[in-house]
């Protein structure tokens, strides 16, 4: 069994959970951005977590299946078609043998999955299928699907039965176009003046064109560092400081007008003050967001985070015991 | 406390989001500072806590990333903080270790090409980033400028960036530190194993890519092979690892070639010595124990 890529769409790569572990090496775990949408497409088709599937960006690909397939749709608002016909997102669908998906043009959010029974059956990089196209490692080739890849499907049994099956309605998210997220202010956020973090966490900023698996760049503000004597090792710039590590959703401010959040293909360490941290529930609101949307940065609390960590996984387990 | 005790400045702990936490020894980079979290953060391995992904040293800190479903991140703290205490001012800290000879062609066409592309975003767009960090120096001219960055070997404190990315300082006393501003604008682009510099940093970009630092060389060997193909990556796709000791080793374009033909048909191994680094005498006599470590990879 097998998928063909007819045409790519504007970015579409195999994501799974992504690559751990290896952060120390200077590894991004790479993985799907929205983990909600990648992990409940997997539920819906009866794989295992963690089976690979397709992060779909902006514009959707049309794809050709070689056989018959379960599949499902998540995320965006990115509207399927089988064969031209309008198809269902957040529910499980049978494909035939020449079936043939595509998308209408996208009505919210930012990247759509799609989850296949069997899963994308990619090689195994380092614990992981997804790509890391930074690097050109993991995935298909290391890079994002072309016109003409064939990717292999792995083997499923009984997901036929799982056909129509669909998340409840209270469930599947909608998208804002301006959307708030959660912020922990700490790392390096001593470096702005008191002023500017007020002014960061009460800006509406805009999302650039650079927006992608990397980092998100906003305009909308300029914030200030507070003036020092460049410690030994940073550099002159009172925006640098001695090279450190980035976590996974921090915020830095090069030049202080462009707050950059840093995804899961982002470098893993470099030179340059950050601020905050979005929580990690918050980096799938961020994933469905686009150039020209707006977003708020709230900050939060541990506990907040955490509780908002608790409530998205009893979410996930519900879902996941309506759809077995 | 801990400043009290040790003399050093107080650790700042932070959440890096629920699933990080960031902890910055100090403002500074020093060597001592390192060692520190080199340190702690052995230590912190050897306890093999359930709930820790990644453990990851950096310059002058360290971050590690948790489940924090298993781990909470008080908890960490509150441990790392005991291990913190524990290791107080580093007396005695010592590492067994590699010292490696790294070869580097300095002022090569690769980077020269590089960096003249991108001579609108330099602070110094009249002269290369080579003559740039002689000047800025204080070194009359460029020659001595590469003797002070190829003289004295230089402790990995740091691995990142992406795979593979060495950032290097040198074991000389403070007042002998170079330091080069980064990039006003960083490239776009940078070539394959670039030898650059920034802050008071030296490292080797494992692959073509974006980046910041003032460019000075070309290395002749990876730091990254995804293949693993060469001798140096049996065990995993990146060579340097936090603690080895690199010293750089300027060679002509011959030579330079030659490498890079046993790197092609998968014959290069670098040429290093096994090494038990001794972080005091490193701070008391550098200069002098540098004498030893080199003598230790090339023969006295």
């Amino acid at each position: 069994m097998a998928i063909r890529i007819k045409q790519p769409g504007l970015l579409t790569t195999v994501q799974d959970t992504g690559r751990f572990g290896q952060y120390d090496i200077g590894m991004s775990p790479s993985g799907a951005m929205d983990v909600f949408s990648y992990q409940v497409g997997n539920y819906l088709v009866g794989n295992e977590e963690g089976a690979a599937g397709l992060e779909i960006t902006y514009f959707g690909p049309e794809i050709k299946f070689t056989q018959g397939a379960v599949i499902a749709i998540t995320g965006a608002e990115l509207p399927p078609k089988i064969n031209g016909e309008e198809a269902a997102t957040w529910e499980t669908l049978a494909v035939e043998e020449g079936d043939v998906l595509s998308f209408d043009y996208l009505k919210g959010g930012a990247r759509s999955y799609l989850a296949i029974a069997g899963g994308i059956d990619v090689p195994i990089f380092m614990h992981s299928r997804s790509t890391y196209t930074l690097i050109g490692l993991g995935g298909f080739e290391g890079r994002a699907l072309q016109e003409g890849d064939e990717l292999k499907v792995g083997d499923s049994d009984g997901a036929s039965d799982r056909v129509g099956k669909r998340v409840d309605s209270n469930h599947i998210p909608t998208y804002s176009d301006a959307p708030e997220l959660r912020v922990i202010i700490g790392l390096a956020s001593y470096r702005l003046t008191e002023e500017s973090l007020e002014t960061f966490l009460n800006t509406e900023w805009t999302v650039t064109p650079d927006a992608d698996r990397i980092g998100y760049r906003y305009r909308g503000g300029e914030l200030e560092f507070v003036e020092r004597k460049q410690p030994a090792g940073a550099g002159a710039d009172q925006a640098n400081v001695v090279d450190f590590g980035y976590p996974v959703g921090s915020i830095q401010v090069p030049g202080g007008v462009e707050p950059i959040v840093l995804n899961n293909d982002a470098v893993t360490g470099g030179g340059y003050a950050t601020i905050g941290t979005v929580i990690s529930v918050d980096r799938e609101t961020l994933a469905q967001t686009k150039t020209n949307d707006k977003t708020h940065f709230r900050s939060v609390d541990l506990e907040e985070a955490m509780e908002a960590r608790a409530q998205r996984r009893r979410q996930m387990k519900e879902i996941k015991e309506t759809l077995s | 406390m801990s400043s009290l005790d040790t003399g050093l400045p107080e650790a700042r702990y932070s959440y890096g989001g629920d699933e990080f936490v960031f902890v910055e020894l100090a403002e500074a980079m020093s060597l001592k500072i390192n060692f520190r979290a080199m340190a702690i953060t052995n230590r912190l391995k050897e306890e093999n806590i359930e709930g820790i992904v990644d453990i990851c040293p950096s310059n002058a800190s360290y971050m590690i990333r948790i489940d924090p479903d298993v781990l909470r991140p008080d908890d960490l703290i509150s441990r790392l903080k005991e291990i913190d205490e524990a290791v107080g001012d580093v007396q005695g800290f010592e590492i067994e270790t590699r010292v490696v000879d790294v070869p580097v062609l300095i002022e090569d066409p690769w980077t020269h090409e590089t960096l003249m592309r991108f001579r609108d975003r330099h602070q110094d767009p009249d002269s290369t980033d080579l003559e740039y960090g002689a000047r800025i120096n204080g070194y009359d001219t460029k020659d001595d400028f590469i003797e002070a960055l190829l003289g004295s070997p230089w402790l990995v404190t740091m691995i990142g960036f992406v795979p593979g990315l060495p950032w290097c300082y040198q074991l000389v006393p403070p007042e002998e530190q170079i330091e080069v501003p980064k990039y006003i604008r960083p490239r776009t682009f940078t070539s394959e194993r670039a030898f650059g510099f920034g802050g008071g940093f030296a490292v080797v970009y494992p692959v073509q890519g974006a980046g910041g630092y003032q460019l000075f060389g070309t290395a002749a060997a990876p730091v990254l092979d995804l293949s693993q193909s060469l001798k140096d990556f049996e065990e995993s796709i990146v060579f340097p690892k936090p603690g080895d000791i690199f010293k750089y080793r300027g060679v002509d374009r011959e030579e330079y070639d030659k490498i890079r033909s046993t790197v092609e048909d998968g014959t290069f191994e670098y040429w290093k010595a096994e090494f038990t680094f001794r972080g005091d005498r490193a701070l008391e006599n550098p200069h002098a124990y540098n004498g030893e470590i080199l003598g230790v990879l090339y023969g006295d």
